[in-house]
């Protein structure tokens, strides 16, 4: 165990990129699930269509392959990324996907006659989600996207493999350096650990805050 | 960099092969994930406080940490204690016990929705735990579980790639060692990926339509 706590500065560096990437996926990916989960109840046929097949595209082909394809097929083409901006592009448009679900699933919890009220106010398209129904589908949303986040976090450690310097490829060089095996990889498991239930709180933090005042159950008190 | 037919009937054989092995994963990490699942379900509503404390952390350690870094611990740090296991065993190992995690919240909302007054038939019957289990809760409870199940396959079935950081030669690392020795990159991660999407986007609009079946049955 000294061993390892020795090689503690990159075990901290390796604990940045993981967040760093963490949060752009992150953000990447919320982006995307509101314009990918709004399209899928547009009007117009084809935005809906390019929704589902965007979505069914990225759920339906494995993480790992999409991220493979970004960093090492796309260059054959010319379009050159890096591997950290790689691993956030495919996670994010990865988890994207996943989160159109949610949002979608959001908005149509949303009562019909919020619906009709805001069109009785004679509210534009935008101010109706924007006033109306957006605000009152994210309180169902978030217990949701917790989960999600906490999937997005798992699927950073991936990421090592198109060899972005997070914490799993820091436990690898530890591994090759120390020759020891499982104590690198069991101060890595209870990083991610830490670092998940930070979220989890902060999602909980969140979700108490927005449904304050708010008369929708929370998931798990049924 | 175009496409080459030539390259993608070369790499055809080699997927295959892959194929056959992502295929058994699936299926016997799958079993295992509903076996054990099933099992921690009913451990997770034991009467001890300590045995459902220690359960729910333990589940929650495996669920918050990645997969990957799972599979190389049992990897790397079985053959230490002596305990020798072909790749394959190890990756579907972890997949199978990461998944049951999951697995088991789907059993025991099942068996949560199973009506109270079920339990008490039973017990008024004298059935004796087993029964009770085998002939009243089991038999309400599992087919409303069956799509959420359905999709925890299909979401292992995705997982499968990562067996190729513990070199197992399922079909993404086929594909890798193709094209490391041919360097060809463009064909088979692209035939891979398009292997994916056939199997996972007909099979989750199967889900869809057995969820839509038994949601009509309770109703």
């Amino acid at each position: 165990m000294k061993e390892v706590i020795a090689f503690y500065p990159i075990l901290i560096d390796g604990t940045i990129t993981t967040i760093i990437l963490t949060v752009l996926s992150a953000i990447l990916a919320l982006a995307i699930s509101f314009v990918v989960g709004l399209s899928r109840i547009s009007k117009f046929k084809i935005v809906r269509v390019l929704a589902i097949i965007y979505l069914e595209f990225f759920r339906g082909s494995s993480a790992l392959v999409q991220m493979f394809f970004i960093y090492f097929v796309l260059p054959m083409w010319g379009i050159y990324f890096d591997a950290l901006t790689a691993g956030v592009i495919a996670i994010g448009c990865n988890l994207g996907a996943y989160g159109s679900e949610v949002v979608r699933g959001g908005v149509l919890a949303v009562g019909k006659e919020q619906h009709e009220a805001s069109l009785a106010l004679n509210y534009s398209p935008y101010k109706r989600y924007r006033h109306v129904i957006i605000p009152q589908a994210i309180p169902v949303m978030i217990p949701t996207f917790g989960n999600l986040l906490i999937e997005l976090l798992k699927l950073t450690a991936v990421a090592s493999l198109i060899t972005i310097s997070d914490l799993t490829f820091m436990a690898h060089i530890i591994r090759v350096q120390t020759a020891l095996t499982l104590e690198p990889f069991l101060v890595i498991l209870v990083i991610y650990f830490i670092i998940a239930s930070v979220l989890v709180k902060i999602v909980d933090i969140i979700a108490k805050k927005f449904s304050r005042g708010r008369n929708i159950m929370i998931a798990g008190e049924n | 960099m175009y496409w080459s037919w030539e390259v993608a009937f070369d790499v055809l054989p080699q997927l295959a092969k892959g194929v056959v092995v992502t295929v058994q994963a699936t299926i016997v990490a799958s079993l295992l994930a509903y076996v054990l699942g099933l099992g921690i379900a009913i451990l997770k509503m034991s009467k001890s406080k300590l045995v459902r404390i220690v359960l729910y952390w333990t589940t929650e350690f495996i669920r918050r940490t990645p997969i990957l870094v799972q599979l190389y611990i049992v990897f790397y740090v079985l053959p230490d204690y002596g305990i020798f296991f072909e790749a394959f065993t190890c990756g579907v190992l972890v997949l199978g016990i990461h998944f049951s995690t999951y697995t088991a919240e789907v059993f025991r909302a099942g068996i949560d929705n199973v009506p109270k007054g079920q339990w008490e038939a039973a017990k008024s019957l004298n059935y004796n735990q087993y029964e009770t289990w085998k002939n009243v809760i089991l038999p309400q409870a599992i087919p409303p579980m069956i799509p959420p199940l359905a999709n925890y396959l299909i979401t292992m079935f995705k997982e499968t790639p990562l067996l190729a950081a513990i070199t197992v030669v399922e079909l993404f690392r086929a594909a890798d060692q193709y094209s490391n020795s041919h360097y060809k990159y463009l064909e088979p991660m692209t035939l891979v990926g398009v292997f994916f999407l056939i199997v996972s986007i007909p099979s989750a609009i199967l889900a869809m339509k057995l969820e839509k079946r038994f949601k009509q049955r309770k109703i």
